[in-house]
């Protein structure tokens, strides 16, 4: 116990007296989420248009006024040729044609109908995707808006109209930031686990300290014990600043309570530091543990749910979420964040978890080696 | 004859088709200063590290302190100190904390600790220093701290793994005052290094060529054997039949 005790001074020493990791605990979170959510938002906004206007009605003006009024359009360009609208898509300037053709208000009055056509520039599939979606409503919308002018008595209006009203349960604004931020606090407890661990144990081996450790009488669970305590104390501060932060920048305070949240960081960070201390058994260097780090924290992002649903994942790649243990932290810490869930509504999360923390702790313990092959 | 605290056997160890340690076989005894020589390359060092407990044997015997290198690698460590080629004390620690630390972890109970690093620093003159960063002071003195701290826990043998390279000659030889000192109190050294005139001052001296021990025994008597002036002679002359080099 007493070698422990040793072990732990020395590295908390170590860590206070390096700045590089202090500024990273404290600046990572602020950082992260001042930037992330602010910057990174999925509501598409300022879509370039085109519009082929070869009508030059008092109708398909009042179209172009309506879709430019909405602010998720910017006019690009106002012709009358598709074939140069298209040359501006080309050439990046505009993202969306909308074509009004000769007769539209002509058709639109006289035959009770007419017809418009939308291009998209779809190499950003998102915002072709959006956009046409946003336009085809506006559309619509104006649709609507003329033909009730048309009808005298609009309480006996012929047209069957559908109103569709939503409700967002939960997060009643549907608040981007109120979904990014939790999940970007998960990846924030991810990093500092998994990546400040292992390059810790790596700089010793680099440095050749750790051959001197390895020949003293040290056991290798109290070496491991010795890394993975001071890691697990930073990990829990840089929530706790994670969520101060969270609070002063966003007002964004958890539904649930912060009894949960903590006990899920305190496993999960072990987890982590597991993977963290897994990376270090293999890498030699700490531009190795960097790129090893790395590329987990690709696959961990992108295939935990922060960004696009889980659930929209092909079958395979939701399988692959099963054992990817930030898909559980995030879901977690946003569902006691936006949704009030409780300890016991999140105890299946909690036993994988536990096997995580076990599971990969248990790993690095087994590859850890005093003496090499 | 004194107690034996290095056994080998037909010690070996290969790499691949790569044999760095060919069959060696000798004995150290308690006390004794053993100069372990040989080029970049002969294998003193994965010698040293197999008898460490940092590598595994391929085949042969070792015993040291009389534990076995297959089996009690930990027992092993309870009794050695070693200072590694590179520079090995933690270099954002001060000098108290790192003798601090490595005596702790050896097991050495607090007061007593308290007292023998205190004696260590006076003895090494570095008072004032005592809380600088070790990474702060030069060469010479990290080499000499790390010499004081791989036998604070007073082992039966320590390891030097060339202990005295890239350090100046006034601060070489107060190094090798420190080693006999050690020697005095029962501590046996087993030494490699590269300088022929601190060849000299070991009991013994075992000169590897190629993995295996091409001649053992007193600086002396090797230059009887060889008919040479000095250890730098005797030792050209087996080198140069080397095979492999760097």
């Amino acid at each position: 116990m007493n070698t422990l005790k040793y072990l732990l001074q020395k590295e908390f020493k170590q860590i206070f007296r390096n700045p590089t990791i202090l500024r990273l605990i404290f600046m990572m979170p602020v950082i992260q989420l001042i930037l992330i959510p602010l910057a990174a938002d999925y509501e598409i906004k300022q879509i370039n248009i085109s519009v082929v206007d070869q009508d030059h009605s008092p109708y398909s003006n009042r179209l172009t006024q309506k879709l430019l009024s909405t602010g998720y359009f910017q006019l690009a360009e106002y012709g009358n040729s598709y074939q140069e609208s298209l040359k501006a898509v080309g050439e990046g300037d505009s993202d969306i044609i909308l074509t009004i053709p000769p007769d539209f208000e002509k058709q639109l009055i006289k035959e009770d109908g007419a017809k418009l056509h939308l291009a998209a520039d779809a190499v950003n599939g998102i915002k072709a995707g959006l956009g046409t979606a946003y336009a085809s409503q506006i559309i619509a919308d104006f649709n609507r808006e003329v033909r009730e002018e048309w009808v005298q008595f609009p309480r006996f209006s012929p047209l069957p109209l559908v109103e569709i009203t939503s409700a967002g349960w939960y997060n009643p604004h549907i608040s981007y930031y109120l979904f990014m931020v939790p999940g970007i606090l998960a990846i924030l407890v991810t990093m500092v686990g998994s990546f400040l661990a292992a390059l810790n144990i790596v700089a010793e081996k680099e440095a050749g300290t750790i051959e001197q450790i390895n020949v003293t009488p040290v056991k290798k669970w109290q070496f491991i014990l010795g890394k993975l305590l001071p890691f697990w104390v930073l990990g829990m501060v840089s929530i706790t600043l994670g969520m101060v932060v969270s609070f002063i920048v966003y007002s964004i305070l958890p539904v649930g309570s912060f009894f949960t949240i903590y006990v899920f960081s305190a496993v999960y960070l072990l987890g982590v530091l597991g993977i963290g201390l897994l990376v270090s058994t293999f890498a030699d260097t700490q531009q190795q543990a960097t790129l090893f780090a790395f590329f987990f924290m690709m696959i961990f992002i992108l295939l935990g749910g922060l960004y696009t649903p889980i659930e929209s994942m092909p079958n395979w790649a939701q399988w692959l979420t099963k054992i990817n243990p930030p898909a559980y932290f995030i879901e977690v810490i946003r569902a006691v964040y936006i949704k009030g869930s409780t300890f016991k509504d999140l105890l299946p999360d909690f036993g994988m978890m536990i096997a995580f923390a076990i599971g990969f702790n248990w790993l690095a313990v087994r590859n850890y080696r005093k003496r090499s092959a | 004859m004194a107690e034996t605290v290095i056994h080998t056997e037909n010690l070996t160890r290969k790499f691949g088709n790569f044999t760095a340690v060919d069959a060696i076989s000798f004995e150290v005894s308690k006390g004794e200063i053993f100069g372990f020589l040989g080029a970049n390359g002969a294998g003193k060092t994965t010698a040293m590290r197999i008898l460490c407990g940092l590598l595994a044997p391929t085949s042969g015997v070792a015993k040291v302190a009389g534990y076995d290198v297959y089996t009690e690698t930990e027992n092993i460590k309870k009794h050695i100190g070693y200072m590694s080629q590179k520079f090995s004390l933690y270099n954002n620690l001060t000098v108290r904390e790192n003798i601090h630390f490595f005596g702790g972890i050896y097991g050495i109970p607090k007061r007593e600790l308290k007292e023998k690093s205190e004696e260590l620093i006076s003895r090494l003159g570095l008072t004032q220093e005592a809380d600088k960063l070790v990474g702060s002071l030069p060469l010479g003195w990290k080499q000499k701290i790390s010499f004081s701290t791989a036998i604070l826990h007073e082992p039966k043998i320590v390891f030097l793994d060339e202990p005295t390279g890239g350090v100046d000659p006034i601060t070489r030889r107060q190094f090798w005052d420190m080693i006999y000192e050690a020697a005095h109190r029962g501590i046996t050294v087993f030494v490699t290094t590269h300088y022929m005139d601190e060849a000299e001052y070991c009991d013994r001296v075992s000169i590897m060529v190629d993995g295996a021990i091409a001649a053992l025994d007193t600086p002396e008597e090797l230059r009887n054997q060889f008919e040479a002036k000095d250890m730098d002679e005797v030792f050209l002359r087996l080198a140069r039949g080397a095979k492999r080099g760097e």
